[in-house]
């Protein structure tokens, strides 16, 4: 086909998208028009009720796998279960904002617009197999963050961690188009599916300039998903960043670069296995221990859970080395549970704090166990399911990615991921040891209690503890998301 | 519906977690109420198992009570469960325990009573699911659940050090624990490999056969994480602060049943799975066993300390059980699983008696008594007849089963058995002169001319640990004729397992080891 004409019927499958932009695109003028205090509250509920219906619509796409707008997109139960896990997480992080919005008052219709945005270019991003789609949808993505990390006006650390992210989130940028582009030159392909076949078609096929192109990539990628050494913005971001943008930033961002770079590196990179599996293997073991190493000295919550974010990040790489395609499953099951526990989490965290202040000093927990019993508990089912412990979800997904490694018989990646993992229980038991073990210090004042908040937390542990203990819906899932690479 | 086919197992492993939820929903002011309702459940608990012992078949090889349901089939996955004569004896001890656990814990804990006793219920839950699991992953799942109660424990209600102790403890256990995880996944790939079959079923996967360089790697893993549990010198450094901080009930449920489930792994999983390994591994399994039972005994002796005393103490009466269950003959091992009962007896009973002197005294420490037989008898009694228990006096429970472990000690190498029998004269020292210390000569100290001696619910407490102490040791058949065929038929597995290993052609192993250095990333 010469000319580029999308046929009319392939609007139909792009429906959420555009559901998600008419909504956003709603907000801004709601925003705009009126004055903020008075509209925060109706767009955050607006917003909600958008994403579920969003939700209902994409539920629909299941099954269905097939290339539009000319191979530009793709709908397949890989993107279909990316947009699922975003959505989700756009869902909760509404709820949370509904509160936490107002209390910090940075609540109004661009904060719900931008939002919706991030996730329509987390979905852009993760279901297309083009590389000018992967790189609008990611660039849609993060100029949402780079604004919605600085809505703490007055508060330098939130401005601060705008412009770092920005800053440093440009180049890294940068480095992903130069990778796409040195792919491109050498190949003359921009498709991740064609340069499959020109790849298999050619081998063994290695010129200079592709397999800088594919350093690049890992470079660019590995900066979205916080891996070490591409990690330094993570700590300052996450923890200068409004909390609940935080909570959205941990799990949306985290899931909608790993769905690009699974989808990249499964797709067409698959025959260099050998190449890259060796520099990702050293990625992932620096990273887990990085992350788990420094959060150990970590006392500000926000700043420990940034570099656990980081360490979990290396667990997922652990997998993805491998590259056995059955068991990357495993990757989308452990985002899928890493977004319920984070989010978990966050919220906590969330509640601890005040206008202002974030709190999230390991002394504010002090005696949380004994003060509210429920929010504590709520927490310590966090935790422990961070930390892989069973029945929890954290485990089932844990045990999944070390049983990729395993298979593919990485002994050493897999004994260095649980004896991380025991590092990683010492922090987290840190936390549930302040909770519970030390009596509060003085006055804590009282916490910022919501049903918005015990919805959320509910949900989560909900999730966590069904996912933990009848994982087997979730897993078929999650492998016949994955079943598209087969 | 015969007995057989009530899910028996299933109803023992939830109905304490069916306990603390229900608890969950409990006023927190309405302490006695907790208190009996816990005394109830873990007493319905006690009451259904005992049906167990009777009803058992101890004629039968094969598992019992069994129940098995798929849970995760395409990984191979299931639900299974089931005990032989080695599990069920430790399922009564667990049950017995925490009846005692919950009796003993009725005046000690004053503070967040309804935490405490949910906490005790879900490792009551763990502890069983453990003994009865027979698939690896929920052998793991439970296994790993023991952890948070006893952090816990030890955590919230321990003693000045407890933060230290708690973190000890949960470290030390899941370093051990996530290694045989790796062990696990790789024998399941191992068992796909060669079979085509994806299972944790332990059961299947004892007939695998695994090259014995692959085995080394396995049991190595499965070892060092039963080893630090058991504990093993030299890893069993946490032992003595946990149980130092644990409060009575908790160092109880420590020394009576955790500690156990380090030497039943080596018996249900490191053994069996890997047989050629194991029997590689005796030398070293004897030795470490040795050395834990003399420098166990030594340093008992020093210590001022009656927690730490104990705790030193059971480090070096589970080298006796180490040391018994690699002597692998019939003596050896079933004299091993009789001392796994009899430490849970004893040393619980002991420390169920520091715990009724701290109470009293507020102070562990052996030179602030001294001369209590006389200001309190009836507890001089009891502790006299659990002190010579853990001595191993003819007539005590103890008896038994240290003399059977020697007796198979000297069967398969006499230096060992030389070498242990120096640790009864020790053990006998180290107690009798700390019994000394505690009971006899004049009183020094003035707080302790007023002591009030043992209350009812104490009496009742010690003489269901004195009856088990006299019983196990005066009529030991009525619990042995249990667990003989199990015993028998597991000696005879691993033996013929064995063997057939060493037939192996010398080449295949070297191939195997080749291909298996090659494999490796």
């Amino acid at each position: 086909m010469d000319v580029a004409i999308p046929a009319s019927s392939d609007f139909n499958w792009i429906l959420p998208e555009i559901m998600l932009t008419a909504w956003a695109l709603l907000f801004l003028l709601i925003g705009g028009l009126t004055r903020r205090a008075s509209t925060s509250k109706a767009c955050g509920i607006m917003c909600f009720i958008g994403t579920l219906i969003t939700i209902f619509y994409t539920l629909r796409l299941w099954g269905a796998n097939l290339d539009i707008f000319n191979g530009l997109y793709t709908i397949d139960d890989y993107g279909t279960f990316f947009k699922l896990i975003f959505l989700i997480v756009l869902a909760l992080v509404t709820l949370v904002s509904l509160r936490y919005a107002d209390r910090e008052e940075i609540g109004s219709g661009e904060y719900y617009a931008l939002l919706m945005f991030g996730v329509l270019g987390m979905m852009v991003m993760t279901s297309s197999h083009h590389f000018i789609s992967i790189f609008i949808g990611l660039e849609v993505m993060s100029l949402s963050i780079y604004v919605l990390c600085g809505l703490l006006k007055g508060n330098i650390r939130s401005v601060e961690a705008s412009l770092k992210y920005f800053l440093l989130g440009a180049f890294a940028t940068a480095f992903l188009l130069y990778g796409m582009a040195m792919i491109y030159g050498s190949t003359g392909i921009i498709d991740v599916v064609e340069l499959k076949k020109f790849i298999l078609a050619k081998q063994p096929f290695s010129a200079t300039m592709f397999v800088i192109g594919i350093g690049f990539l890992i470079v660019g990628f590995g900066f979205k998903i916080a891996s070490v050494p591409f990690h330094m913005w993570t700590p300052d971001v996450y923890q200068g960043a409004p909390t609940s943008i935080t909570a959205y930033m941990a799990t949306g961002v985290k899931a909608a670069a790993f769905g690009a770079l699974i989808r990249v590196f499964y797709t067409a990179l698959i025959p260099f296995l050998p190449g890259w599996s060796e520099i990702v293997w050293f990625i992932a073991v620096i990273t887990m221990c990085v992350g788990n190493i420094t959060a150990l000295a970590q006392r500000d919550i926000k700043r420990m859970l940034a570099y656990s974010s980081i360490a979990h990040a290396g667990y997922i790489l652990i997998a993805f080395t491998t590259g056995d395609r059955e068991l990357a499953s495993s990757m989308l099951y452990y985002l899928m549970v890493y977004s319920f526990m984070n989010i978990g989490a966050f919220t906590v965290v969330i509640m601890l704090g005040r206008k202002g202040e974030d709190n999230s000093d390991l002394d504010s927990y002090a005696g949380l166990g004994a003060r509210h019993p429920f929010i504590a508990l709520c927490m310590s089912i966090f935790l422990l399911s961070l930390a892989g412990i069973p029945p929890l979800a954290g485990f089932i997904g844990k045990f999944y990615v070390l049983s990729a490694a395993v298979k593919a018989q990485y002994y050493w990646l897999a004994v260095i991921g649980v004896l991380n993992s025991v590092v990683a229980a010492f922090y987290y038991l840190r936390v549930m040891m302040y909770m519970y073990f030390k009596e509060s210090a003085g006055d804590q004042g009282t916490i910022d209690k919501a049903p918005q908040y015990g919805l959320v937390m509910l949900v989560c542990v909900w999730a966590l503890l069904h996912m933990g203990i009848f994982p087997k819906t979730f897993l078929l899932i999650a492998q016949k998301a994955i079943s598209i690479f087969g | 519906m015969t007995v057989m086919s009530i899910p028996i197992l299933s109803f023992l492993i939830y109905f304490p977690l069916l306990g603390a939820i229900l608890l969950l929903f409990v006023n927190r002011k309405n302490s006695q109420f907790i208190k009996v309702f816990t005394l109830v459940f873990s007493l319905v608990e006690l009451a259904v198992s005992i049906p167990l012992f009777f009803k058992f078949d101890e004629t039968a090889k094969t598992m019992q009570f069994v129940e098995k349901a798929q849970w995760f089939p395409e990984w191979g996955i299931s639900y299974f469960i089931g005990i032989d004569g080695i599990s069920l004896l430790l399922v009564l001890l667990t049950t017995f325990l925490t009846v005692i656990c919950v009796l003993c814990s009725w005046k000690a804990i004053e503070d967040r009573i309804k935490e405490y006793y949910i906490t005790f219920l879900i490792l009551e839950t763990a502890m069983i699911g453990t003994l009865c699991a027979l698939d690896l992953v929920l052998f793991y799942i439970f296994w790993e659940l023991m952890l948070i109660p006893m952090y816990l424990l030890i955590g919230i209600w321990g003693g000045p050090r407890r933060i230290y102790a708690a973190i000890k403890f949960f470290l030390f256990t899941m370093a051990g624990s996530v290694l045989m995880f790796i062990a696990i996944l790789a024998l399941y790939f191992y068992y796909y490999k060669t079979t085509g079959v994806y299972t944790f079923n332990v059961l299947e996967l004892y007939q695998a056969s695994i090259p014995v360089v692959k085995q080394y790697w396995f049991f190595g893993a499965f070892a060092l994480s039963f080893a630090i549990k058991v504990p093993m010198f030299p890893v069993h450094t946490w032992l003595p602060d946990a149980h130092t901080e644990a409060p009575t009930a908790g160092s109880v449920i420590l020394a009576g049943v955790l500690l156990k489930m380090g030497t039943y792994g080596f018996l249900r999983f490191a053994v069996p799975l890997f047989p050629a390994a194991a029997f590689d591994a005796i030398p070293l399994m004897s030795i470490l066993a040795v050395i834990g039972i003399i420098y166990g005994a030594i340093v008992s002796m020093m210590q001022p300390d009656l927690k730490r005393l104990i705790a030193f103490s059971s480090v070096s009466h589970l080298g006796y059980v180490m040391l018994g269950l690699f002597a692998f003959n019939i003596q050896g091992v079933q004299g091993g699983i009789y001392q796994m009962l009899n430490h849970g007896i004893s040393t619980g009973g002991l420390f169920l008696i520091v715990g009724m002197i701290y109470e009293r005294r507020h102070t562990r420490m052996i030179a602030d008594f001294g001369g209590l037989a006389k200001v309190m008898p009836v507890f001089a009694t009891f502790f006299m007849i659990i002190t010579l228990s853990s001595i191993a006096l003819p007539g005590t429970n103890g008896f038994v089963g240290e003399f059977l472990i020697l007796l198979g000690a000297f069967k398969s190498n006499a230096v060992y058995g030389v070498l242990a029998t120096t640790g009864v004269i020790l053990g006998a020292v180290y107690m009798l002169w700390m019994f000394q210390r505690v009971m006899f000569g004049v009183i020094t100290k003035e707080e302790n001319r007023n002591l009030k001696d043992l209350g009812k619910r104490e009496i009742l407490i010690l003489s269901s640990m004195v009856f088990f102490i006299i019983l196990m040791g005066v009529y030991p058949k009525m619990f042995f004729k249990k667990m003989d065929v199990s015993v028998a038929e597991y000696l005879s597995f691993v033996k013929a397992k064995n063997a057939q290993y060493r037939t192996l052609p010398q080449g295949a192993t070297e191939a195997a080891k080749v291909n298996d250095l090659s494999n490796t990333k």
